[in-house]
């Protein structure tokens, strides 16, 4: 029995380096097949995070329309919106008309975790809904768990047109580095 | 002659698939015969994954994963459809099952010891189980794309953007782009359809698998700490003496608890109905009140609780070291005593967890540390007047977002400390300072306050608490 194991074509030394060549080249042809699958499908998934849209002047009203004072929420669009994203391509943010040439604007995301501040208008202050940041009305932390002042916005006048340029989503960085 | 018929059918296929010779010996396996009611709770997460999964196909009929459409098809699931309510509402409770069942099993698990050898990896897969499963969770909110959905993926965004490094690459990579917008829900669609049902499939494949190899555990017993040494020869002893087939035997109960779960489940979903959907998914809306689900309630608290210092270390810690923890337990403690009452520390972990888990919960649901936007003015039953100076400051409590944050008399936010009684525990002078300059958590007022309306304040607040004989201000206005 032993002796027919052992002299069995397929124990041939012969056969064993077949074999050997063989497993080797099944397992390369199965990694070129996993990388010829995964890497165009990574590649897509990771694209728009290395795309980095320009940033753009968005129209958010009429001059006139800004009455010196305090801030009032304008919506403008994303810079760089897909097809079918229908409102979820808005963006927001608090405007305030300094005086008759200038203009204060900040993202309305919260420097802790994002989540939208408030205008109150008669304490003249941000405040958070989410975990009770609040701000001073020139963006600078007052009270509460955010790190960093609310993120400002370029803003500019164009033929009588009150124009914010995009940002971003501000992301408060980590510290640990 | 029928049945004949039938038998040769069933012969015909049996010898083509194996029924006979595969599935049948998993379920007549045996099982310990003292394995009953503390047995069931994988069983029934099992069937909790279930319905997610046929509601969920069902669902998936009629979502739409692009932009503003998604809560369209959400509205038109909820108010249109029929059985639309009824599914999404079985969807909804399924997921607080799920989660429910598996955190009950896992602490069923870990109070019996039943991850110690050699059953390390059924509890390793298990973790690995159960974050998917809270992922799933996760993800599974968002899809419910209104507002609430919106701000929700923001902070997942912003959290994920502390991780030192590539921080910004993972925002980047959660919100499919540099802001949340159309390319946003599709991936989280891609992930709770696609990927992680893919590896809970792939995880209880390998669970089952691993149970049948080792077999499922005794109850724990004080005479017989486990040693690797002599543990699988005893068992194998011991089952097949007193072993019982797992199905009927065991599985009775499996059957008739899993039952139970749909039968509330699907009670919830009749009488409680799917939860409300909030605004549109519009990202430049404020008027949003993001809160997660009653799962994340507690995560939310202590976000909320921490001191700024430690926040980001949290935010990222938790996550991982709980894994990690959880991971490799087993490697820590594979042997010894598995009895509750030889583990005291097991015994009293569990219960500190879940108790801060709980009063973390409540907190979150409560969130007194977010002002009241929606507070009311104070009336003249509290103001004790509704004319004159007090009711002016009074009112101007409210005006001034001083109720937003401090409660007087029921009314107000709790922020910061209730004022019912401040008049008797401040002077005029300590008061002025604190609306002035703040502090203690307090914005200051001195630049967006007159004095007139300063002193009308201090006026109302010093008659808090104070009776009207002595209503009297103790430094009064000048």
């Amino acid at each position: 029995m032993n002796n027919e194991q052992t002299t069995s074509p397929a124990n041939q030394p012969c056969c064993q380096q077949r074999r050997t060549f063989l497993t080797r080249l099944s397992i390369a042809l199965s990694a070129v097949i996993g990388f010829v699958i995964t890497l165009p499908a990574i590649g897509f998934i990771l694209a728009p995070v290395f795309k980095k849209p320009k940033a753009k002047w968005r129209t958010v009203g009429k001059l006139e329309d800004f009455k010196v004072g305090g801030f009032v929420l304008v919506q403008y669009e994303d810079p760089s919106p897909v097809a079918w994203a229908g409102v979820t391509a808005k963006a927001g943010a608090w405007i305030r008309r300094a005086s008759e040439t200038e203009f204060i604007a900040f993202s309305i995301n919260c420097r802790h975790l994002g989540c939208p501040v408030r205008w109150v208008d008669d304490p003249k202050l941000f405040m958070c809904p989410c975990h009770g940041g609040v701000y001073y009305e020139d963006g600078t932390v007052a009270a509460g768990p955010p790190p960093e002042p609310l993120e400002r916005l370029s803003v500019r006048i164009n033929k009588d047109m009150v124009e914010i340029q995009t940002i971003p989503t501000p992301l408060t960085l980590t510290t640990l580095t | 002659m029928s049945n004949n018929f039938i038998t040769r059918t069933w012969n015909w296929i049996d010898n083509r698939i194996g029924f006979t010779d595969y599935i049948v010996p998993l379920m007549v396996h045996l099982v310990p015969s003292n394995a009953r009611w503390w047995y069931i709770f994988g069983s029934a997460t099992l069937c909790a994954f279930i319905v997610q999964v046929v509601t969920g196909i069902s669902l998936a009929m009629s979502y739409v994963p692009g932009g503003e459409d998604t809560y369209q098809s959400l509205k038109y699931i909820t108010d249109i459809a029929p059985l639309g309510s009824l599914v999404r509402g079985m969807h909804y409770y399924g997921a607080s099952a799920m989660v429910m069942l598996a955190v009950i099993h896992m602490v069923q698990v870990f109070m019996h010891a039943t991850y110690k050898y050699p059953r390390e990896m059924n509890w390793m897969s298990g973790v690995v189980l159960l974050f998917v499963v809270l992922g799933m969770a996760f993800t599974g909110q968002l899809l419910r794309w209104d507002a609430n959905g919106v701000w929700s993926v923001t902070v997942a965004a912003e959290m994920a953007g502390r991780t030192p490094i590539i921080g910004p690459t993972l925002a980047h990579f959660i919100l499919g782009g540099e802001t949340v917008g159309g390319s946003t829900i599709t991936r989280f669609f891609a992930m709770h359809v696609f990927i992680m049902p893919a590896l809970i499939f792939a995880g209880i494949g390998l669970h089952m698998l691993l149970i049948f190899r080792h077999g499922i555990s005794e109850m724990p017993d004080v005479k017989e700490p486990v040693d690797p040494n002599t543990y699988k020869e005893a068992y194998e002893k011991r089952i097949k003496k007193t072993g019982v087939p797992f199905w009927p035997v065991a599985m009775w109960r499996d059957v008739l608890f899993s039952t139970l779960i749909v039968g509330v489940i699907m009670a919830c979903s009749i009488f409680l109905g799917p939860p409300a959907l909030d605004p549109p998914p519009n990202p430049s809306s404020i008027n949003a009140n993001p809160l997660p689900d009653w799962y994340f309630l507690w995560y939310f608290a202590v976000l909320s609780l921490l001191p700024p210092q430690l926040e980001t270390w949290v935010i990222l810690g938790v996550p991982v070291i709980g894994f990690v923890v959880l991971f490799f337990l087993p490697l820590i403690s594979n042997k010894g005593h598995r009895a509750p009452s030889k583990r005291p520390w097991a015994g009293g972990a569990v219960i500190f967890i879940s108790m801060a888990f709980i009063v973390l919960t409540i907190y979150g649901y409560k969130k007194p540390w977010s002002p009241d936007f929606g507070v009311k003015f104070l009336p003249a039953s509290i103001v004790g007047t509704d004319h004159g100076p007090l009711a002016e400051g009074a009112k101007l409590m409210h005006i001034k977002g001083c109720l937003y944050c401090h409660d007087i008399g029921g009314y107000g936010g709790h922020r910061g400390p209730e004022l019912t009684e401040i008049g008797k525990l401040l002077t005029r002078d300590d008061i002025i300072i604190r609306i002035n300059n703040g502090g203690h958590n307090m914005p200051a007022f001195a630049s967006s306050m007159s004095s007139v309306e300063l002193n009308l304040i201090v006026d109302f607040l010093l008659t808090r608490g104070v009776t009207p004989d002595e209503d009297i201000p103790k430094n009064p206005t000048q």
